[in-house]
């Protein structure tokens, strides 16, 4: 998903001059601060972070553990507000977002940095970097939204990196974008509080949860984060009716236990509901997990079999393009409804959000 | 550990030539030869020679230049190149606020890694995980200035913390007082192969409101530390800081709730960066 410096350069810069818009450039570090939203001032010019779980206590000028926050003074500021690292237009089913606005163009943008740190992750040259070892562009929200606009895609993604950490950009972008009658769609872990995630509510349209295992201690040792947080997180995002669909990387030997997905996608059916997407990814070796093979078709094929067992109405395999667990079918009549081939849409059998076969409702967002 | 009282003057600043001869002095006594030998022993003309400062806090209490000048004093008197010896420390902008110029032209090398850029590799030694300095990577031999200090957050900076400014993502490193992180980047190979020598800045100390620099919390030490375990240096530092803690009414780095276990994990068998134990650390005071 990552694209090189050079792509970057070259899509960002045909993207601004396509919309008319010229970057700023040349900006001294103080020019880039942003001051950050949840935090609170302690003694001694400390902070401590309110974003996300980890709730970090800051000297002053230290960062976060998400390496995107610093503490100047005692004043929190961000360091990546409208700096761009990476942006694309991709489908939406990149993302992959199977039940919301299929077809649909995003552009997808991302700074750098994380506030966890995945063995496993795809995108690590960006998302465990140091802000000043990534290139940026700068592009403020309203150009970000006009971009948009103006390449006809229907949707902002704040993808690639994580989102959580640059909140108070995605925020305004998303605010700008539903001016220009742009959607905003976050691509996340998951991992925040929940005022901030409460807040992002009001602007989002759809988010996308990483949902990496189903067991503190693989968050402990291959995430640096925990699971309870996020499970609080998608409980909210249900409540706050929140388009949303999760995402498994199945990683073999490591969170492919069947008992834990059964358990897993119980807990999805009794605490999310049935009509909650769940896709199931295959691995492949990055970053520091090199010595683990691709995930066996099999082993995914298995998860997807749990998952319906368990009662999930809409369950996939994902990054095995042309598996028949890529498409979605009618949970009453077992229609296709959206037939896929990797990200591309090849048919549709849906009339206004319904089974063109038996008229069953099928959950999502399809305009 | 050398301590000479009136080596900082009342206005804070330091007599260069009083710096020099502590210099001197503990060199020679650390490694009882005479000063100009050591140097000619543990460095060579064709060694790139890194100066690992600790400018974070800015001016008051990052290492002094007058002492970063007396090493560049020795090295070039050793044959080192002025080329060839980096002063360098995180970001450019650190160096600048403690009073360093930066130069990538003729003369001794001074820049952040902002600048100088990091591996493209990933270099891993248990939890740590992290890129590194290029600075780092072009030179064959290190010397570690750091200062001594208290640290809100790892319990206190010295000798192994200051190798956070060698990677790309000391952030990720802050956790758990920053145990095992510390002693895990210290193993890192790059670092660990190249450190030679460490001289900490503690002419003037603080004990507590670290890492910035909080004036009211300082004290004139008036001291250089100098040792080849960097892991010995720390866990003296430590009690230093501890009973300086002890003398102004505050509780220990423990009792603050933030010890910095991280020195002893540094001493033990699946790091064995040093000796941790202070009854066999010969702790040598002139």
């Amino acid at each position: 998903m990552k694209i090189s410096r050079r792509q970057f350069l070259f899509t960002a810069a045909a993207s601004l001059g396509a919309a008319g818009i010229s970057a700023a450039a040349g900006k001294n570090d103080a020019d880039k601060l942003h001051e950050a939203r949840y935090y609170k001032k302690l003694p001694q010019r400390k902070i401590e972070c309110e974003l996300c779980p980890r709730r970090c206590v800051i000297d002053d000028m230290e960062r976060g553990y998400c390496g995107v926050r610093e503490n100047h003074g005692g004043v929190y500021y961000s360091l990546v507000y409208g700096q761009v690292c990476s942006a694309n237009i991709d489908p939406i089913e990149k993302k992959p977002l199977f039940h919301f606005l299929p077809g649909a163009k995003a552009f997808s943008i991302a700074t750098v940095g994380c506030n966890v740190m995945c063995k496993f992750c795809q995108n690590w040259e960006i998302s465990q970097a140091n802000v000043d070892q990534v290139k940026a562009m700068e592009l403020l929200p309203a150009q970000t939204a006009a971009i948009a606009k103006d390449r006809r895609c229907e949707v902002i993604a704040y993808t690639y990196t994580e989102p959580v950490v640059f909140t108070e950009y995605m925020y305004d972008c998303a605010l700008e974008g539903r001016k220009l009658g742009v959607r905003s769609v976050m691509i996340s872990n998951g991992y925040i509080n929940a005022q901030p995630m409460k807040d992002l509510c009001n602007v989002l349209d759809a988010v996308k949860i990483d949902l990496k295992a189903f067991n503190e201690r693989f968050y402990r040792e291959l995430v640096a984060g925990e699971l309870k947080p996020v499970l609080d997180t998608l409980v909210l995002l249900k409540k706050q009716r929140m388009w949303t669909e999760i995402v498994y990387l199945v990683i073999p030997g490591q969170n492919d236990d069947l008992g834990e997905l059964r358990e897993m996608c119980t807990w999805i059916k009794n605490d999310l509901g049935p009509e909650t997407p769940v896709h199931f990814s295959r691995f492949h070796p990055q970053y520091r997990l090199t010595n683990i093979p691709a995930t066996p078709l099999e082993v995914l094929r298995k998860a997807r079999r749990i998952g319906l067992e368990c009662g999930l109405y809409y369950v996939y395999t994902g990054n095995v393009p042309g598996d028949e667990g890529e498409s979605t079918y009618c949970p009453n009549c077992g229609a296709v409804v959206i037939k896929r081939f990797g990200f591309s849409v090849l048919s549709r059998a849906l009339k206004n959000g319904r089974c063109a076969a038996c008229g069953r409702a099928i959950a999502g967002v399809w305009s | 550990m050398v301590q000479r009282p009136g080596v900082v003057d009342a206005q804070g600043r330091a007599d260069a030539v009083k710096l020099s001869n502590m210099l001197d002095a503990a060199v020679e006594r650390l490694f009882e030869e005479e000063a100009d030998k050591i140097w000619r022993t543990l460095f060579s003309p064709r060694d790139v020679v890194g100066l690992k400062v600790n400018c974070l806090a800015g001016r008051g209490l990052s290492t002094r230049i007058e002492l970063t000048q007396a090493v560049v004093d020795r090295l070039t008197k050793a044959g080192v190149p002025h080329e060839q010896i980096i002063i360098w420390d995180r970001r450019d902008r650190d160096l600048q606020r403690a009073g360093y110029t930066l130069n990538s032209g003729k003369g001794v090398q001074c820049c952040g890694n902002d600048r100088a850029g990091f591996t493209e590799q990933v270099y891993e030694f248990g939890a740590a995980a992290s890129q590194l300095s290029l600075t780092l990577m072009r030179c064959t031999a290190v010397i570690n200035l750091p200062i001594l200090k208290d640290h809100g957050i790892v319990g206190m900076s010295g000798a192994l913390k200051n190798f956070f400014g060698a990677v790309n993502n000391p952030n990720k490193y802050h956790m758990n007082c920053g145990d095992p992180f510390v002693a895990d980047v210290n193993c890192l190979p790059p670092i660990r192969r190249k450190v030679r020598l460490t001289i900490c800045d503690a002419l003037t100390a603080q004990y507590e409101g670290g890492p910035p620099f909080m004036p009211e919390y300082t004290w004139r030490l008036e001291s250089l530390l100098v040792a080849i375990d960097m892991a010995a240096l720390d866990r003296i530092a430590w009690q230093m800081i501890d009973e300086k803690r002890r003398q102004v009414g505050l509780p220990t780095l423990e009792k603050a709730g933030r010890k910095p276990t991280y020195i002893l994990t540094a001493g033990d068998s699946a790091h064995r960066l040093g000796e941790t134990d202070p009854i066999k650390i010969d702790w040598i005071r002139i």
